[in-house]
């Protein structure tokens, strides 16, 4: 493997002692490298620190112990240029309309206003919003709202796209259909993405590998490769390996989701 | 015509009627009020001889500059406090207090600092009006959703341009309760101070012609002053349906 674009070495995070009486120990240490452009997915129990890997690797908040690289640079809670993050909750800015929004990261990087407005016009199309561009978020729907964000995320050309569970408020087929799109910008972009999530076959159907954490504090147990062409799309969870992959995912997880809903994992 | 506004226009209609006949019946003798159709013929009259321009623009002016620094300090303060969490624990009870204490006790004391001229009474409505907004001020920061400022620090944006460009936008239907507040106040401010001591503006031409029996300026003077600020407050009324309209489920 050429050099890699992600790298974390021994990395933990401990939060300081928040009342509760004691520090928690919510991450690590985890060591994990991301190949330029691949799709690599995270999943986890719940509360196992799948969130506080993201912000670590988006360099929001800092690491307790250890090193976090991006293309070579160490990361030290500081966004590094180049990196994009799509969130759970809607983070639409309400007091603009869906084109600003998307232009906003564009705007501030002072990019030409042609080429700032040819990006904007790819960036609707290709999320089916061409619509609604001078629309206000409060009039969409849930998931139309998280595609503005991806959109917004999406202009600023990232190397390095972070999805931190973004469909996790959106129905089923919503997701579904979602997933294909994420696919297409996925190699139309040649974007390396980091997706978080809890739900094991969006993980099996959408990703080139899959790290599997464990019970906090969070580590990596094991990674599933999926070995899917690069070509796919929703209707591979018809393959016959689609079940195995969450089979073999839902096997390495069960324990941990037991262990933090407070009972004792059975024999294997 | 919603029927909340009919019954509201047809309680005011009722209200002048009621008065209107009451001093034409002699029940309410002219010396204490004239009727409102002469309030309204005189009114007319002082403002086609323009000789209360002067007093007018300079209550509006001096309403206006205390509007424009108390919504200014205001945001920049509120903001600031709302990042300072020790400074907000220390004022929040003293905001909380603030408008139990009569801030025209103070005006002798501005006057001896300042003079006679317009800086006390600008003082006087900049610090009724100030504290509302700080208060609205905080109160929409604290309403910005957590995802949010993290999207600010994505965009690697500093402190300032988070608060300028993402925090303080987010916050502005809260913000623009407390500017709708500073506005009733200044005026209440500015137009109070006149009325203790000053030399010119509305509140001291209605003091002086009360002082002269002269109901044909004071009762007109006191009809211009609900006029300006009934328009002044639904215009900001307007405005802000406006602002809502969007940001709310269309």
């Amino acid at each position: 493997m050429s050099e890699p674009q992600v790298s974390l070495r021994g990395v933990t995070r401990i939060f300081a002692d928040t009342g509760l009486g004691a520090e928690v120990h919510a991450l690590g240490p985890v060591d994990l490298d991301l190949a330029k452009g691949e799709f690599f997915a995270v999943v986890g129990p719940s509360g196992c620190g799948k969130s506080t890997l993201l912000e670590l690797i988006a360099g929001l908040s800092a690491a307790t112990q250890g090193t976090i690289t991006f293309e070579g640079k160490p990361v030290a809670g500081e966004v590094p240029d180049g990196v994009g993050v799509v969130f759970q909750e809607d983070a639409c800015f309400p007091w603009l309309s869906v084109e600003d929004n998307i232009a906003f990261g564009l705007r501030r990087a002072g990019l030409a206003a042609d080429e700032s407005r040819r990006r904007v016009g790819h960036a609707l199309k290709l999320m089916g919003l061409v619509d609604f561009a001078r629309a206000y978020p409060a009039q969409l729907s849930g998931g139309m709202r998280q595609r503005v964000c991806i959109a917004r995320t999406l202009v600023t050309e990232p190397r390095l796209i972070l999805l931190d569970e973004p469909f996790g408020a959106l129905d089923q087929q919503t997701r579904l259909l979602m997933g294909d799109e994420l696919l297409r910008l996925w190699r139309d972009t040649g974007a390396t993405i980091l997706l978080i999530t809890h739900a094991l076959d969006e993980a099996a159907m959408l990703a080139d590998r899959i790290g599997v954490m464990s019970a906090r504090p969070g580590r990596i147990l094991d990674i599933v490769e999926t070995r899917w062409p690069r070509e796919r799309d929703s209707r591979i969870v018809a393959d016959p390996s689609f079940g195995e992959i969450t089979g073999r995912l839902w096997k390495s997880l069960r324990q941990e989701s037991l262990k933090t809903l407070g009972k004792a994992a059975p024999a294997p | 015509m919603k029927r909340a506004t009919a019954y509201r226009l047809g309680f005011i209609a009722a209200a002048v009627t009621a008065l209107e006949v009451l001093c034409r019946a002699g029940v309410i003798k002219p010396l204490t009020m004239p009727a409102p159709s002469v309030i309204l013929g005189d009114l007319v009259v002082i403002l086609g001889s323009g000789k209360m321009n002067g007093a007018m623009a300079k209550t509006l002016a001096n309403v206006a500059i205390a509007i424009v620094l108390s919504v200014s300090a205001g945001v920049v303060a509120g903001a600031a406090i709302h990042r300072w969490r020790a400074l907000r624990d220390g004022l929040e009870p003293l905001f909380a207090t603030y408008y139990a204490i009569p801030v025209y006790a103070f005006y002798p004391l501005f006057i001896v600092l300042f003079g006679l001229g317009d800086v006390p009474q600008i003082l006087i409505g900049f610090m009724l009006a100030v504290v509302a907004v700080i208060v609205n001020t905080l109160n929409g920061l604290d309403r910005v959703p957590r995802v949010l400022a993290k999207t600010a620090r994505i965009y690697r944006m500093g402190p300032a341009e988070a608060a300028f460009k993402v925090t303080l936008p987010y916050a502005a239907p809260y913000i623009f309760t407390g500017v709708k507040l500073a506005v009733a106040y200044a005026f209440i401010g500015v137009v109070g101070a006149e009325f203790i001591m000053s030399r010119t503006g509305l509140g001291y031409e209605i003091n002086f012609a009360f002082n002269n029996f002269d109901n044909a300026v004071m009762y007109p003077l006191i009809l211009l002053i609900l006029a300006i600020a009934t328009a002044l407050n639904m215009s900001l009324h307007a405005w802000e349906i406006r602002l809502l309209r969007r940001r709310e489920r269309g």
